[in-house]
C-alpha cells in the first residue's frame, strides 16, 4: 500500500504540473495575438535578455571552440587526420553543441533571472498591484518575456557559435598556422543548409521553453521568500530537462527528414 | 455619517462566503459601503479581512455571494468591463507593491498610460505625476527608486499611485502595519486629508484601534467569517461584550 502511494502521489503531483504547464502555455497564445501589444516591454526584455547574457555565451562559447580543438588535435593528429579540424568544429558547434551549450547556459542565466524576479513580484504583491491597476500581467509579464527568449535566443547562438570558431581557430593558428581565410572557408564550406536549418529551428524553441518555464515557474511562485528560491531553482532544473527532450525530438525529426 | 436607505451602496457585498479547503474564512459576510463613507473593517490576523478586501477586488475567486462595485456585480463581468472598474477602485496593499524595477515617476506613470480611455493620451505625465507625489508630500522622491525610500515613503508613494488614477473609492489593506507609531500616525492624518480633498469611500482594513478611531465613520467586526458587530467607534467602544472589547484594550 506504502508502495503505491509512493508511486502514486509523485506521478499525481507531475501529471498536475504538465496541466498547468498546458495551461499556461495555452493561455500564452491566446494573449500573445490579443491587442493591446507590449511593444515597449518586449524591446526591453529584448535588450536585457540579449544584452546582458552576451558576455557569459561569449566567453562561454570562446573556452568551448578552444578546449574543443586543443582535446581533439592530438588524436586527429596521429590519424593524419589535422586539416579536418575547421570541418568537424564547423558541423559539431554548428549543430550540436553551440545551441544545446548556449540554451543551458542562457537557462541558467536568464530562466532563473525570470523564475526570482516574478517570483518576488508575486510574493510582494506587484503582480496582483499590476491587476489592480487594470494592466492584465500575464500580457505585460509573460508574453513579453517568452517573446523575448524565443527570439533572442537563436542570436545569442550565433553569436556563441561565431566566437566558439573563433576559439578554435586561435589555437589552430597558433599549433598548425593557419590563416584566417583558409580556416573560414573550410568551416563554412562544410555547412550545409541540412546542418543550420535544424539547428537555427530548434534554438527558437529552446529560447520558447526558457522563457516558458521561467515565468511559468515565477508567476506561479508559492508565498514566502522561499518560494522565490525553489520557483528560481526550479526555473533551472525543468528548463534543462526539456532542452535535453527539445533537442532529441529535433534530431528525430531531422533524421526522419533526412531518411525521407 | 448617515446610511440613509434610499441612498444605494457604491459597495455592496451579500452572503459572501470563502473556503480554502476545510477552512471557511468567509461564512455569509455582508457589507455596503455608501458614498463618502470611510469604513473599517477589524478582525484579528488571519480572520479573513485580506481574503475579503481581494475577493472584492477580483484577485481572489468568492465560492458563493455576490459582490457589487457601483452596481455592477463583479461575479458576471468581462474582462474589459473589469477592468475599466478598476480604474475607480484604488488598492492600497499591506506591503506597497511598488514594482521595483521602475523608479518613483515611472511607478506613478504606468497606471496612467494604460488607462488612455478615461485620461486620453497623456503627451507630458509630469505635472499629474508631481501632483500626486505632492498630495503625499514626497515630489522630491520622483527620480528615486523604491528601494531608496523609507517604509513610511513607500507607502506615501504606493498611496500617491492610488490617487493618480483618481479612484472613487480606496481600499486599504493593513495601511499601517510595519510602519513606526508616529509615521502611522502621519499615513493615518493622510489618509483622512484624502478622503475631504477627493470626497472618497473607503474601506480600511486595520486591526489598529487607533487608525479606526481616527478615520471611521462606521465599523464592522469580522470574527468567524461573519459580521459579528457593526457600529460608530464610540458604539462599539462602548459595548460590554468581551469579544469586542479585546479590540479596543
Amino acid at each position: 500500500m506504502n508502495l503505491i502511494v509512493k508511486i502514486v502521489d509523485p506521478l499525481k503531483a507531475f501529471l498536475l504540473e504538465v496541466g498547468e504547464l498546458s495551461y499556461f502555455t495555452g493561455n500564452f497564445f491566446k494573449e500573445v495575438f490579443k491587442p493591446p501589444y507590449e511593444f515597449k516591454e518586449f524591446l526591453r526584455q529584448c535588450y536585457y535578455i540579449g544584452n546582458r547574457s552576451l558576455l557569459l555565451v561569449g566567453v562561454t562559447g570562446f573556452i568551448i571552440g578552444l578546449v574543443f580543438t586543443l582535446q581533439s588535435r592530438p588524436t586527429l593528429e596521429e590519424f593524419g587526420a589535422a586539416s579536418w579540424i575547421p570541418s568537424m568544429v564547423s558541423v559539431s558547434i554548428i549543430r550540436e553543441i553551440g545551441p544545446i551549450i548556449t540554451a543551458l547556459i542562457c537557462a541558467g542565466r536568464i530562466g532563473s533571472g525570470i523564475g526570482a524576479e516574478l517570483g518576488s513580484m508575486r510574493v510582494t504583491e506587484q503582480i496582483d498591484a499590476m491587476e489592480v491597476s487594470g494592466t492584465n500581467p500575464f500580457k505585460y509579464l509573460v508574453v513579453t518575456r517568452i517573446l523575448a527568449t524565443t527570439f533572442m535566443l537563436p542570436i545569442l547562438i550565433f553569436f556563441g557559435d561565431a566566437i566558439a570558431i573563433y576559439g578554435s581557430y586561435l589555437v589552430e593558428s597558433l599549433k598548425a598556422d593557419v590563416s584566417f581565410v583558409l580556416y573560414s572557408n573550410q568551416v563554412i564550406n562544410i555547412l550545409e543548409f541540412s546542418d543550420v536549418l535544424p539547428a537555427t529551428f530548434k534554438s527558437f524553441f529552446f529560447g520558447f521553453a526558457i522563457g516558458l518555464v521561467g515565468c511559468f515557474k515565477g508567476y506561479n511562485c508559492k508565498k514566502g521568500t522561499a518560494g522565490v528560491g525553489q520557483a528560481a531553482n526550479a526555473a533551472v532544473v525543468y528548463t534543462s530537462m526539456l532542452l535535453f527532450i527539445i533537442d532529441f525530438v529535433a534530431v528525430f525529426v531531422t533524421n526522419i527528414f533526412y531518411d525521407l | 455619517m448617515s446610511t440613509d436607505n434610499t441612498i444605494k451602496p457604491i459597495i455592496e457585498i451579500k452572503d459572501l462566503h470563502k473556503s480554502y479547503g476545510t477552512n471557511h474564512v468567509l461564512d455569509g459576510f455582508h457589507l455596503n459601503l455608501m458614498e463618502g463613507e470611510n469604513l473599517v473593517v477589524m478582525g484579528k490576523s488571519g480572520s479573513g479581512k485580506s481574503v475579503m478586501i481581494k475577493c472584492l477586488i477580483g484577485l481572489e475567486q468568492i465560492d458563493s455571494g455576490s459582490i457589487l462595485i457601483m452596481g455592477k456585480n463583479m461575479n458576471a463581468i468581462s474582462r474589459e468591463d473589469l477592468d475599466e472598474i478598476r480604474t475607480e477602485v484604488g488598492f492600497l496593499f499591506q506591503g506597497s507593491a511598488l514594482y521595483d524595477s521602475m523608479s518613483v515617476r515611472e511607478n506613478l506613470e504606468f497606471p496612467l498610460r494604460r488607462h488612455t480611455k478615461k485620461f486620453g493620451v497623456i503627451e507630458d505625465t509630469t505635472p499629474l505625476v508631481l501632483e500626486a507625489l505632492r498630495n503625499v508630500g514626497l515630489e522630491n522622491t520622483i527620480n528615486l527608486m523604491p528601494n531608496e525610500l523609507s517604509g513610511g515613503m513607500k507607502r506615501r508613494v504606493a498611496l500617491a499611485r492610488t490617487l493618480i488614477l483618481q479612484p472613487k473609492i480606496i481600499l486599504y489593506d493593513e495601511p499601517t502595519t510595519g510602519l513606526d507609531p508616529i509615521t502611522s500616525k502621519e499615513i493615518i492624518l493622510l489618509m483622512k486629508t484624502i478622503q475631504e480633498k477627493y470626497k472618497t469611500s473607503s474601506i480600511i482594513i486595520t486591526h489598529d484601534i487607533d487608525c479606526a478611531r481616527v478615520i471611521a465613520n462606521r465599523m464592522i467586526l469580522l470574527i468567524d467569517g461573519i459580521n459579528y458587530a457593526e457600529g460608530s467607534y464610540t458604539e462599539l467602544a462602548a459595548t460590554k461584550d468581551p469579544k469586542i472589547q479585546a479590540f479596543f484594550k
